[in-house]
């Protein structure tokens, strides 16, 4: 199998992701788009730690996900948060920053 | 020969997969085709030859931060689906365009990629077999992983402050 079979999916499933990160107004909906991109960028890191025969890219993935977690829980009780004070999960309707 | 059908059977769900995340309306849907796609890339994993990413994958990713997720979905749910209107429908396309554009242009970026540091250039790792995956990891990546303990204990403390419930005010 070549890198670049694995670059292509890893592409595409990021694309699927960032598509879905835009569309998406629920914002757990949103969550799970983000980490399906960060799931598309480890797989093209495994891809490159295989085929340059290292272990570093691995070590990398390892990483990615434990930022990952962290930012997953950080987030989740944001979401929990934003629910009791605004009673929404509508990410339109969090815009007080007017960002 | 039998990694090229096990690429495009794994490859192929996690794909579609992935399609179903963004498709679901409900978002509990989502979050089940979304451990699929997760399973599916561990697969390739194991083709990759990283048993230890895979695992990792299936235990963390998978299990726990999904389980994270599927929490939250119960807790707050049944009245998201109400709420959500489609306010900006042309956003949707507009979308879809451009993560067509972003792929014709990207397929023939990829296709013609010359890696910089072919498997020859590397200096010689000793494969990647899990002894030294973790030998690599406890000696030359050490401090950055003493970081993530340092990130997850922060993570940990962080979200008991947000989700505790806050006193009454006056």
């Amino acid at each position: 199998m070549e890198l670049s079979h694995y670059l292509i999916l890893s592409m595409l499933l990021f694309l699927v992701g960032a598509v879905g990160f835009i569309i998406k107004k629920n914002i757990i909906s949103v969550f799970l788009c983000l980490e399906l991109m960060l799931n598309a960028v480890n797989l093209s890191f495994v891809a490159f730690a295989r085929h340059l025969d290292q272990v570093h890219g691995q070590i990398f993935v390892f990483l990615v996900m434990v930022v990952a977690a962290a930012e997953a829980a950080v987030g989740l009780a944001i979401t929990i948060v934003l629910f009791r004070n605004r009673n929404t999960l509508n990410i339109d309707d969090a815009d007080s920053m007017k960002g | 020969m039998k990694e090229t059908i096990f690429f495009y059977l794994f490859g192929g769900i996690a794909l579609l997969a992935a399609i179903s995340v963004v498709a679901q309306k409900r978002v509990f849907y989502s979050a089940i085709s979304l451990v699929l796609c997760l399973c599916s890339v561990a697969a390739l994993y194991m083709l990759l030859d990283a048993p230890f990413i895979a695992a990792v994958q299936i235990i963390v990713y998978a299990g726990a931060i999904m389980v994270l997720f599927v929490f939250v979905i119960m807790l707050v749910d049944p009245f998201s689906a109400a709420m959500l209107r489609d306010k900006k429908r042309y956003l949707r396309y507009v979308a879809i365009a451009l993560g067509i554009i972003a792929f014709m242009i990207l397929v023939p970026l990829l296709k013609s990629y010359s890696p910089v540091f072919a498997p020859g250039n590397a200096e010689p790792a000793g494969g990647s077999s899990m002894q030294h995956l973790a030998q690599t990891l406890f000696s030359t990546y050490l401090l950055p992983f003493e970081a993530t303990s340092l990130l997850i204990l922060a993570a940990i403390i962080g979200v008991v402050v947000l989700a505790k419930r806050q006193p009454e005010k006056k």
